[in-house]
């Protein structure tokens, strides 16, 4: 029977790579002067569940690197190796090379040879070389004699034996695969009845196998009660050998040996088909191609594991389960009351109908909190990267991670990852100064970065703080008008000024860093986050340190909605758009060739966008003073939209337009109020850009 | 009941229903013709509610009605054809169908005039349709029936409501 | 065919097990560690335990020996998975009762003769 295991290889990576994380963080958690066992063995058995798993699955190459690991921390792990920095190091160096094979070896690609190499010979180095005999089955297999008659064979267990679960009966069957065998069974030591203990074995055989055996496959055969009984073989030719010293030799059972390394073809007798038929396991997806070339095929091709499965905590969906179980029984019961309403029924009515609304509303919670992991999963990269560029860049930090089981989105954290990362080595290349500038300010040698998340409001906060050298205001200044971003004239407040730093294309390294300057940008960022539907904003305070502060909604599927009217229409303006909602004051307009319209709000002029004209709607009152003016702020600038009305404020779920219908430019998706009619959520920055085509095309 | 569904009756009185030769379809009426669009595409058929427009869309796309949480769009299909539109009153209808487009799969809603009924017809009997100058343009008819001597137009349903037409709809 | 009880803290390791010892007829029960075993165990009948040496909670070791000390488990054959690297485990194993060790890594062919020889 062959088993196709490509079947069980996801599971096998996705597996490998989680245990991959827990052996990174447990070794960056290794305090190299006091290790602690627990640690070290919660690293070990990762890389030994590796190791067993991509040998099992054909990884060749991954198992012995593996295995390479998993020697050094085995020794680590009973004291016969001190734990190092230097082992660490390598240990660590061992990860990352091993997440590059494992990504290699899951997406067919190439992998660095040289890297991998290196590695090794570091690996081994560290070993002195003693891992290489492990390897070589062949060697043990030097024991193989040649051709027999056959054997005479005393079998004694030792009376326990049925207690190990093994049955003699059953190793005199297989015996008899082998030859032709006759037996005798010697009853010597039977007690009479009386003394007898039915779970003791008082017997023993003399067998006679005829045949063309191997003394290995004898051995083979008993070789699981090696220490449970005497076994005396003699050659039916010649002289006996007791084979019950041979604990050593029997490593080389079949059952281990990974068929391509055997030499010659063996006799497997436990194994009634040739040998051959389990190679194809081993040379399955093998990494075969390793050209010297450079890596680049394997580092560009980042790892297809991308879920679209979540691991979810049991908790989570028993909560769910109840409040639904409640939900059920409240829904029944509003039925029934439904059937004979009376004036009476009202109230019972109505309390249930509160009591149906709180259900609802827990058991939505509880299904938003199902797609929440805790952030410790986007911060968990954080410590090996900064101890990594630290290194590299001569620095001192020290990172501080806070909040760490604050939750959030799934689908958010994934996307914040890669902006949280540019912001982190921003800190740490262009905000902790060396550590001789630091001494020679009065700092401390050793900079902080510290991550801080949290709660707040209905949002999630993370704050990057460093105690670095702040951000340079008049540096800024006067790259932003070198670059043409801004006049030499503006007068700019503090706030303005460091949000310069988003704006495209800026970047004050003198020298972009191939740590952090890649061009890729602040303004990047910026968009990131918008379009999780988030802020930044930046606080700095030069020579003391800067603080980036990123807001974002708790879940993607829920924005905070500030309900507008138009005519008989609503719309949903999400509320971090919103700066500010006043009334019109007609000297505040001005128009442009009589079409634009501008309006002043304090030393700024943001165009007017009147919604009715855009969406072609009926409104109250063409006339600005009759309604109202909401500054929001989209990705081009600020703008006024004109409305009649303001309505409530409220949590709306975020439903796709684009499922049924077509994207539509100015709307961000859909939404259903509490009278269950459709309401259209304004995309702000969609809406700015249609009113001033629309505008270009009136003028 | 027509002739194609008395000759179906047997196998279906049979409780077979299972004939791969008809197919049922619903059939409504619009600007005084008679449609048929294939009943496994219908989802379901609601009266007229509120619907709520979406700006800078075709004048055919009514807007956009809430289906149990899932926003669906309604076409009305008088408007779709450039016929007269009619005020929507209490027999009309909006059939929610299903549209299979290359990769995906829709739920969409057409303003009709009226709902008829429901019919089996083998597909042997969908004759094609010459260009008689319908109101609905040729490339969205599979072909005419016959029912109790009524000529029925059945309807290509995904290539009336693609997402490219859609699309094309929209620039117009 | 017969009951058995596969436990590894390894999924995939489960998976591959499960599927080739059902393929071949037999009735599989999973366990992660051996707290979970021992339960599984207690709650059913078996008539192999195939068990890893090295899993959190409860390493394979433990768990042998605390079947082994069940009435219904003092005679069952069981099994450990082990790497060659573990020949002590092996030892160990057996002192704690273990009928005899399979060695990773196996294919699933040598999976279903190891259970055949054992099973009878």
């Amino acid at each position: 029977m062959s088993v196709d295991m490509s079947q069980f290889y996801q599971t096998f990576f996705d597996e490998s790579f989680e245990g991959l994380d827990i052996m990174e963080s447990g070794l960056l958690g290794l305090d190299v002067g006091a290790a602690d066992a627990e640690t070290i063995n919660t690293v070990f058995r990762a890389a030994h569940s590796i190791k067993g798993g991509s040998a099992t699955f054909g990884f060749t190459v991954v198992a012995e690197f593996t295995h390479l690991m998993e020697t050094l921390l085995d020794e680590m792990r009973d004291g016969t190796r001190m734990v190092t920095e230097e082992s660490v190091d390598y240990l660590l160096k061992s990860v990352d090379c091993l997440k590059e094979l494992l990504t290699a070896v899951q997406n067919k690609a190439d992998y660095n040879e040289d890297f991998v190499t290196e590695v090794k010979v570091g690996l081994e180095r560290l070993l002195h070389g003693d891992e290489a005999s492990s390897k070589s089955e062949a060697d043990k297999m030097a024991e193989s004699t040649g051709d027999v008659e056959g054997w005479l064979i005393d079998f004694k267990p030792a009376d326990y034996l049925l207690k190990t679960g093994n049955d003699p009966v059953r190793l005199i069957n297989e015996l008899s695969l082998l030859g032709k065998i006759e037996t005798t069974c010697d009853t010597d030591r039977l007690p009479f009845f009386s003394a007898l203990e039915p779970e003791l074995i008082y017997l023993s055989w003399h067998i006679k196998l005829e045949g063309n055996v191997s003394k290995e496959q004898i051995n083979e055969v008993f070789e699981w009660i090696d220490d449970d009984a005497d076994i005396t073989l003699s050659c039916l030719s010649g002289e006996p050998e007791k084979s019950d010293s041979s604990a050593g030799q029997d490593e080389s059972a079949v059952a281990t040996v990974t068929p391509v390394e055997e030499p010659e073809e063996p006799e497997e007798p436990l194994t009634e088909k040739p040998a051959s038929e389990s190679v194809p396991v081993a040379s399955v997806v093998e990494e075969a191609k390793k050209p010297k070339a450079d890596s680049k095929a394997a580092a560009s091709k980042k790892p297809a594991k991308d879920q679209s499965s979540i691991r979810v905590s049991i908790d989570k969906v028993d909560e769910l389960i109840n409040l639904v179980g409640e939900l059920v029984i409240t829904q029944s019961m509003l039925s029934q009351l439904g059937e004979t309403v009376t004036k009476e029924t009202i109230e019972k009515l109505q309390d249930g109908l509160g009591q149906l609304e709180r259900n609802t509303r827990e058991l939505q919670e509880s299904v938003m909190r199902i797609r929440m992991l805790p952030i410790s999963f986007a911060f968990q990269r954080f410590p090996r990267m900064v101890r990594d560029l630290s290194n590299q860049l001569g620095k001192e930090i020290e990172l501080r991670l806070l909040g760490e089981q604050t939750e959030l989105d799934k689908t958010v954290m994934e996307k914040i990852g890669d902006p949280l990362v540019h912001l982190v080595r921003n800190s740490v290349d262009h905000g902790i100064e060396t550590p001789e500038e630091r001494e020679a300010n009065g700092k401390p040698r050793k900079g902080t970065v510290e991550l801080n998340a949290f709660h707040q409001g209905g949002n999630i906060v993370i704050e990057i703080t460093d105690d670095g050298k702040g951000i340079d205001k008049d540096v800024i200044f006067a790259k932003a008008v070198e670059k043409g971003v801004i006049n030499a004239n503006e007068s700019l407040t503090d706030e303005q000024i460091f949000d310069l730093i988003f704006a495209p294309g800026f970047s004050t390294a003198a020298v972009v860093s191939g740590v952090s300057g890649r061009g890729v940008g602040m303004d990047v960022v910026k968009r990131n986050i918008r379009e999780l539907g988030g802020n930044i904003e930046v606080k700095s305070e030069q020579g003391k340190g800067s603080t980036i502060i990123i807001r974002l909604p708790l879940t993607l599927a829920i924005l905070d909605g500030q309900l507008i009217r138009v005519g008989d229409d609503t719309y949903i303006i999400p509320l971090i758009s919103i700066i500010e909602s006043l009334q019109v004051e007609k000297s505040q307009i001005n128009s442009i060739g009589g079409q634009a319209e501008l309006y002043k709000l304090r030393d700024e002029y943001l165009p007017v966008v009147r919604l009715y004209e855009t969406f072609g709607l009926k409104p109250d009152s063409t006339d600005l003073s009759d309604g109202l003016i909401v500054i929001v702020e989209g990705e081009g600038g600020q703008a006024g939209l004109f409305v009649d009305d303001l309505l409530g404020q409220q949590q709306v779920v975020i439903k796709s337009l684009e499922t049924n219908f077509r994207p539509v430019e100015g709307i961000s998706g859909a939404t259903i109020l509490g009278d269950g009619t459709v309401a259209l959520i304004l995309d702000i920055t969609g809406l700015i850009n249609l009113s001033r085509q629309s505008s270009e095309r009136a003028a | 009941m027509n002739e194609a569904a008395a000759t179906q009756s047997a196998d279906i009185d049979l409780g077979l229903n299972i004939d791969v030769e008809a197919d049922q379809y619903l059939t409504f009426i619009m600007a005084d013709e008679e449609y048929g669009v294939d009943i496994l595409r219908v989802q379901e058929i609601r009266g007229w509610e509120h619907v709520t427009p979406v700006p800078n869309t075709p004048k055919y796309i009514k807007g956009v009605i809430n289906l149990r949480g899932t926003i669906v769009p309604l076409v009305d299909l008088r408007e779709r054809f450039g016929v007269e539109s009619i005020p929507y009153g209490p027999t009309t209808v909006v059939i929610v169908l299903k549209v299979i487009g290359e990769d995906s799969e829709r739920i969409m809603g057409i303003v009709v005039d009226a709902v008829a009924d429901v019919y089996n017809i083998e597909d042997g009997k969908i004759k094609p349709a010459p260009d008689f100058g319908s109101v609905v343009s040729i490339e969205y008819v599979r072909g005419l029936a016959s029912i109790n001597e009524q000529m029925l137009i059945v309807l290509d349903i995904d290539k009336l409501l693609s997402s490219d037409e859609l699309q094309a709809m929209s620039n117009s | 065919m017969a009951k058995i009880l596969a436990v590894d803290d390894s999924a995939s390791m489960r998976q591959m097990v499960s599927f080739t010892l059902k393929g071949a007829g037999h009735d599989v029960k999973e366990a992660c560690d051996g707290v979970e075993a021992l339960r599984v165990a207690q709650a059913n009948t078996f008539d192999l335990v195939l068990t890893d040496i090295n899993m959190p909670n409860m390493d394979g070791v433990s768990l042998i020996k605390e079947l082994r000390a069940l009435p219904a488990y003092k005679f069952i054959p069981m099994l450990t998975l082990t790497t060659e690297s573990g020949a002590e485990k092996k030892m160990e194993g057996k002192r704690a009762g273990a009928t005899g060790w399979i060695v990773k890594p196996f294919s699933p062919d040598q999976l279903l003769a190891t259970i055949k020889k054992v099973l009878g």
